[in-house]
Parts: structure tokens; C-alpha cells; sequence
């Protein structure tokens, strides 16, 4: 099935988030697509507890409140989010485009907006020659079908949530050890402490080191060498299950035939559209001369799209220029 | 000017001067060496990893704990480890010797 709107947004990083606010003053309506599980981007995901001091009129916000409280301010417009999945393609229509998402998601609306900050965040991948041969097989950056570790020998690699998260989890129904490079664990509190007493109880394995090689043995098996203070030893396992955070990468907007420099897209700066008509690019993910990546011009720069891709939404009608502080229709809109 | 001995991750040696009020990273930047630093310095990212020599890790301030949390996501960690956004440069690490960590 094919959902239909005005505006597919690509990214709920800060700057995504405040385009719908924007579109949806001039009565445009807005799907957003994040491969995260979370909206926020960049501010919800890298650095949720950290504060930014250059808001105008917030001395300081970390970025998690400044997550929520976009979500306060577009929640008006009631935006559908599209969670957990990735753009992969876009194709044309007559009047518009069909996005595509690797969930089989579609998506049919007028304009595009890429707000994709520096790209899609994913996997961080460790340094292992040849371990891309074992990767969807014997080694997994995510996990989807959790079935297919029942009974197995597994090995965790990392200190943060998802992997404490993972081997309390897998212990279950799994054969788990837990390989990180020191004692110490970043992930919440609570993990750890069930984690430590699924050691005690010898539910689980802990190994102090980092995994430097791999390669395959008989019955599909996986042998990894580790080593700590320069001391290296082996462990054979069915599985590898590296998580060692997030990085962003382009990803399949590179594709798409926008024009782009040094992998961010053009636009200009009076519209911000790209080099195809009705794809607009804001935030992080653009560029033009003298661009700054800071959150302040991305949120100028969805003011200005909106007033372009107005005129894709709404060819007849005239956009009137309206203050929120003064206007009833604006503010029966924002319901205030 | 205090001065910096920076090993790059082909092997090559090289001298640069640096100014105490900026970081590690921020000189290693701006001198043209290839290190990421994609969180700009904010203790987000790990990609500005370098190794410090034997003779000087102890002379540096102690890792604080949002570092040594972001090491975690680094490869190839060593004791001499530390994320160089995370270094004041100061006139006292005159001679200082770096090297950077692989990608
Ligand atoms: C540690 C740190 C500190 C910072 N401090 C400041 C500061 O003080 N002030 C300031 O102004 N800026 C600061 N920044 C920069 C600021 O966070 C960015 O400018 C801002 O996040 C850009 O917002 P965005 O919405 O353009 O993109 P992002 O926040 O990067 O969000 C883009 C989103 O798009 C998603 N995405 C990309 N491609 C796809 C796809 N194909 N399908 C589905 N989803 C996709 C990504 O998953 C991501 O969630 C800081 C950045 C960092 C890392
Ligand atoms: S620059 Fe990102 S952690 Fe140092």
C-alpha cells in the first residue's frame, strides 16, 4: 500500500523536525523517514546529555530537550514518523515522487525534503581483515531474528547498552561470552550490575581484550583471536556480535543523480532546492558557499524551503506572509 | 613556540609548532593531518584517537570518565590511548610525541 501526503521529510535529525513545523504553517502536511529508532538525529543520538550553548534565546539545551521540545512545537501538525528504516530509493511520478524504504514502506507526496544530517547512522565496524566475508552470516551488527542464536556459541564484543542489553538477553537461550577491552562498562548501571551477577553465577563469560583476527574452521564455525596486554589467545564461536556504536555514512542518497560536493548536496540559497526540481536539501546534508553546519541555519533554511515547496503544493493559491504573533488563522493552527 | 613530534599512520615523522590554547586535536586538525575528529571535539565520536609515547603519558591530565567511555568505541586501544580533543596543549608538553591510530 502506497500512503500518500505533501512532503516526505528524509531525517528527523533537529532540522527535519523543525521543517514540519514551517510546512505545516502553510498547511502542508509531512511524513518523516529516520533510520533511527528515535527522532533527534545527531542531538538524540551522539550527545543527548550534552549541553549547546548557541540557540538563540536558550543560554542552554541539551539535546535531548531541544528533541523534546521540537516535538512540543510540531506536534500540532501531527506528522507521521516512519521509524527504524532507511530511504532507499525515490522514483517519479507525474506529479510528485514515491520514496521507498528498505521495509518496504512507500511513500507518495509532492516534494522531497533531505534533511540527512551527514547521512544514515550505522554500524561502526571493527578493523577485522576479511571480516566483511563473515558479515548477515556468521556476524551481525544488529540483530533482527534473535531465533537464530538459540543454543549457539556467541560472542559479544563491547562496553555500551546494546551490548550489556544483548548478553543479558542471549544468556537465556545462549552459550555467551562478553569481550571488552576493560572492566569497566558505560552502559546504564542496571545492565551491568545483571550482567556482573550473570558472571558470578556463571551464566556468562567475560574475556578482558580486543578481538585482532578471524577466520573461519570446520561447521561453519568462526575462530577469533583476542588479545590483552599483548598476550593473544583464541575462541571459537558460531557468532560474532560486534557493537561498537554508531557512525554516519551517505548511504544511498549518492544515488539519487543530486548534484553534490564533497557528498553533500547543492542547493541554492534563496530556495534551497537541489539539482532536481521539487527535492529541496536542509541542514547538515547541504551545502552552498560560506554554509555553516550549525542547527541555527538549518532551521533558517527550512523557513525559506517552505516557501518554495508552498508553490509545488499549492500552484493556485498565494502565500500571504503571516506573523504567529498576530495571526488568528496561524494560531487556530498551532491550537493556541 | 613549544613544539610537537607527531608520528602519521604511514610511519613519517614531522615537527610542527603548536599555540597552548588549543587541543591536541585542533592543532593536528588545522596542520593538515589526516584525523576525523567528526564530532568537531565534543567527546562524541572517537575518530581523533592517538597513541601518546611511553615517556609522556603520565604528564598529561588524567582521562576523565566521558573519555575513557568514548575510547570504547575506538579500535586497536592501548594503555597509551586517548581521544586528542580531549587534550589541552600546554607550554609544559614541550616536545611532546604523538602518533596517530589507525583509522
Ligand atoms: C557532539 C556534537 C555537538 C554539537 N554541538 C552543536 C552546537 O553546539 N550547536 C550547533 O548548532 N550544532 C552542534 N552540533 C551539530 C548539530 O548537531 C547538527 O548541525 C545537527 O544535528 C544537524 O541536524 P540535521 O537535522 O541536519 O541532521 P542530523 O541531526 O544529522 O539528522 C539526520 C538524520 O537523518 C537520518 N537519515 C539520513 N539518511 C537517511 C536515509 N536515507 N533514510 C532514513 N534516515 C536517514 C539519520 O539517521 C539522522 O537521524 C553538534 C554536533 C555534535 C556531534
Ligand atoms: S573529535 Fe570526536 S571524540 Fe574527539
Amino acid at each position: 500500500m502506497t500512503e500518500k501526503t505533501d512532503v516526505v521529510i528524509i531525517g528527523a535529525g533537529p532540522v527535519g523536525l523543525f521543517a514540519v513545523f514551517e510546512l505545516g504553517l502553510l498547511n502542508i502536511k509531512c511524513h518523516l523517514v529516520d533510520n533511527l529508532d528515535k527522532v533527534g538525529g545527531q542531538c538524540a543520538e551522539l550527545y543527548p546529555e550534552k549541553p549547546i550553548y548557541d540557540i538563540p534565546s536558550r543560554p542552554v539545551v541539551t539535546g535531548q530537550q531541544l528533541t523534546d521540545e521540537l516535538i512540543k512545537q510540531i506536534n500540532p501538525f501531527n506528522p507521521k514518523f516512519h521509524l527504524n528504516q532507511q530511504v532507499e530509493s525515490i522514483a517519479k511520478t507525474d506529479d510528485g515522487w514515491i520514496v521507498q524504504t528498505n521495509i518496504g514502506t512507500k511513500v507518495e507526496a509532492k516534494c522531497i525534503v533531505v534533511a540527512a544530517g551527514a547521512g544514515s547512522f550505522v554500524p561502526r565496524k571493527p578493523p577485522i581483515e576479511n571480516i566483511e566475508n563473515f558479515e548477515n552470516k556468521n556476524v551481525f551488527y544488529a540483530i533482527r531474528d534473535k531465533s537464530i542464536f538459540k543454543n549457539k556459541k556467541i560472542l559479544i564484543a563491547g562496553g555500551g547498552d546494546s551490548a550489556l542489553d544483548w548478553t543479558n538477553e542471549l544468556s537465556k537461550d545462549s552459550n555467551v561470552t562478553l569481550i571488552h577491552r576493560r572492566k569497566e562498562f558505560r552502559a546504564a548501571p542496571d545492565s551491568v550490575s545483571k550482567m556482573q551477577e550473570l558472571e558470578t553465577k556463571g551464566k556468562i563469560k567475560f574475556l578482558k581484550g580486543q578481538i585482532k583476527k578471524i577466520s573461519k574452521i570446520q561447521n561453519s564455525k568462526l575462530m577469533l583471536e583476542y588479545e590483552n596486554d599483548d598476550e593473544r589467545s583464541n575462541i571459537e564461536v558460531d557468532y560474532l556480535l560486534p557493537f561498537f556504536g554508531l557512525k554516519m555514512e551517505l548511504g544511498p542518497i549518492a544515488e539519487w543523480g543530486l548534484n553534490l560536493h564533497e557528498n553533500l548536496i547543492k542547493v541554492d540559497t534563496e530556495k534551497f532546492e537541489t539539482s532536481t526540481p521539487s527535492i529541496f536539501a536542509i541542514g547538515d546534508i547541504n551545502w552552498y558557499p560560506g554554509k555553516l553546519k550549525l542547527i541555527l541555519s538549518g532551521f533558517h533554511e527550512s523557513a525559506l524551503m517552505a516557501q518554495e515547496v508552498f508553490k509545488y503544493c499549492f500552484p493556485d493559491k498565494k502565500n500571504i506572509f503571516r506573523y504567529t504573533t498576530s495571526s488568528k488563522e496561524l494560531q487556530k493552527k498551532l491550537g493556541v | 613556540m613549544p613544539k610537537l613530534r607527531i608520528t602519521d599512520r604511514s610511519g613519517k615523522k614531522s615537527e610542527i609548532e603548536y599555540d597552548s590554547n588549543f587541543t591536541l586535536m585542533e592543532t593536528l586538525r588545522d596542520n593538515g593531518y589526516d584525523i576525523e575528529a567528526s564530532c568537531g571535539g565534543c567527546c562524541a565520536c572517537a575518530t581523533c584517537h592517538v597513541y601518546i609515547d611511553k615517556k609522556w603519558i603520565n604528564k598529561l591530565e588524567n582521562m576523565d570518565d566521558d573519555e575513557e567511555s568514548m575510547l570504547d568505541q575506538a579500535f586497536d586501544v592501548k594503555n597509551n590511548s586517548r581521544l586528542s580533543c580531549q587534550i589541552d596543549l600546554s607550554d609544559e608538553l614541550d616536545g611532546l610525541e604523538i602518533e596517530i591510530a589507525p583509522e
